[in-house]
């Protein structure tokens, strides 16, 4: 079981968002600079809070998706058609503005190097946030722990990370990332192209004997929800 | 810290007013029902399945599904609240009330831990899951209780935090010293009162 923090308050403050970027069409990372900020374990969340100017407010979770060893912390926000915060953080927030959040929260969906492997991790579109955590932590830690990501995204465009995962993957033997395009592919394309089902994780995922530890996100709780919606196993 | 603090920009979704008393700070509101859980859904055959009442009891009880199905019953209409911040109002369940189970046994405990199929556990003091404020529920919206929802039966603690509302639910173990359950012990409030937001430790 991962270690859990003193027992103490967890107080509300304000970062500065140093830059925004986006990452695909809907969604956007979030750099923050958090004064005072004590570090967290990949695959914590954070609780961000809205206050409009007559003292209305909005909360909600989101995952962090900087490794601990990252020097600024990093959100990544999908943008929900219908939602109140997320069209928020994605189209109005800016370089400069601060952003009242607390954290780092969750002490079950968490990884860290030291566990070892072989992991299996599991997401769908904004959910890749938490296991980005855990595979930017994987790289900066220099860990050897055999690694498998199934990653299942409307399109290639949709797939956040697309370019960082190849990039890691390609130097690194045994961190396999494995996508899923479940409703447009790339011509020539020869992967999987439907959702996540039992056959596909035993395909992508490691055999029971090897005792993997299977992180998983469902796609409909990802992100928004940090990382306590999640399934972490040992089997 | 943040005294004094707005969000450039943000003007927010006000909800009517009639929606909004009934909603705890930090909370919105959802019209589906989100599923979370900390580990696989575990399925037990109705067959195999009972409910037990053990710990500080003068003597255990246990009864198998179909003994608990004919215990006399309740309709419970309530809002409900996660700590991930989504708020349902109005949901509707029927099951039976922990008042019901405890007439069977004498205890001198004053917290209870609900133990789950699955392994999860939570913690709640006894005055909390009696005196009509806690149900051990086996159906949703007029249906048996799914088993991704917490089916065949879920514990229902409606005014605190949901978590509190231990999905697959197979018994009570009454104490008489507190124990924080499994969310308790990672970070999230003993208590968990949703309109004192107490979400996390300290809070």
């Amino acid at each position: 079981m991962a270690e859990i923090r003193a027992r103490g308050r967890l107080l509300w403050r304000i970062g500065e968002v140093v830059e925004t970027r986006p990452e695909t069409p809907r969604t956007r990372s979030l750099f923050l600079e958090v004064p005072g900020w004590e570090g967290h374990k990949a695959g914590q969340h954070v609780d961000v809070r809205l206050t409009a100017e007559d003292g209305y407010q909005a909360q909600r979770s989101y995952s962090i998706a900087s490794a601990p060893e990252d020097r600024r912390l990093t959100l990544v926000v999908e943008r929900l058609e219908d939602g109140e915060v997320s069209p928020y953080l994605t189209d109005v927030l800016r370089a400069g503005d601060g952003l009242e959040l607390r954290g780092p929260i969750g002490g079950w969906f968490t990884w860290e190097a030291r566990e070892g492997g072989p992991l299996l991790l599991v997401a769908g579109g904004s959910g890749i946030a938490p296991l980005m955590a855990m595979i930017r932590h994987r790289a900066a830690a220099r860990s050897d722990a055999p690694t498998r990501l199934l990653y299942s995204s409307r399109s290639r465009e949709d797939a956040i990370y697309a370019e960082e995962l190849d990039h890691l993957s390609a130097e690194d033997r045994v961190l396999e990332v494995t996508h899923t395009l479940t409703r447009s592919q790339p011509p020539g394309w020869t992967g999987y192209s439907r959702r996540i089902d039992r056959e596909m994780l035993e395909e992508v995922g490691w055999p029971s004997e090897e005792r993997p530890l299977r992180l998983r996100l469902r796609p409909d709780t990802a992100g928004r929800d940090g990382g306590d919606g999640a399934r972490r196993t040992r089997t | 810290m943040s005294e004094g603090f707005f969000s450039r920009g943000f003007r927010g979704r006000r909800r009517q007013q009639a929606q909004e008393t009934h909603l705890p700070p930090g909370q919105y509101l959802v019209d589906g029902f989100p599923v979370l859980s900390a580990g696989p859904t575990p399925r037990t055959p109705l067959e195999e399945w009972d409910f037990s009442i053990v710990g500080e009891v003068d003597e255990p009880k246990t009864w198998a599904w179909e003994e608990f199905r004919e215990l006399p019953s309740e309709e419970i209409t309530t809002d409900i609240h996660c700590v991930t911040k989504w708020s349902k109002l109005g949901t509707r369940w029927e099951g039976v009330s922990v008042d019901t189970l405890l007439e069977e046994v004498e205890t001198a405990a004053e917290y209870i831990v609900a133990f789950c199929d699955g392994g999860y556990t939570t913690n709640l003091p006894l005055d909390d899951v009696t005196g009509g404020k806690a149900w051990i529920t086996y159906s949703y919206g007029g249906e048996p209780l799914e088993p991704e929802h917490g089916g065949p039966a879920r514990l229902l603690v409606p005014h605190l935090y949901f978590w509190k509302s231990a999905k697959w639910v197979r018994g009570l173990r009454l104490v008489t010293e507190d124990e924080p359950g499994f969310w308790e012990s990672l970070g999230y409030h003993n208590y968990g009162d949703p309109w004192r937001e107490q979400r996390y430790w300290g809070d």
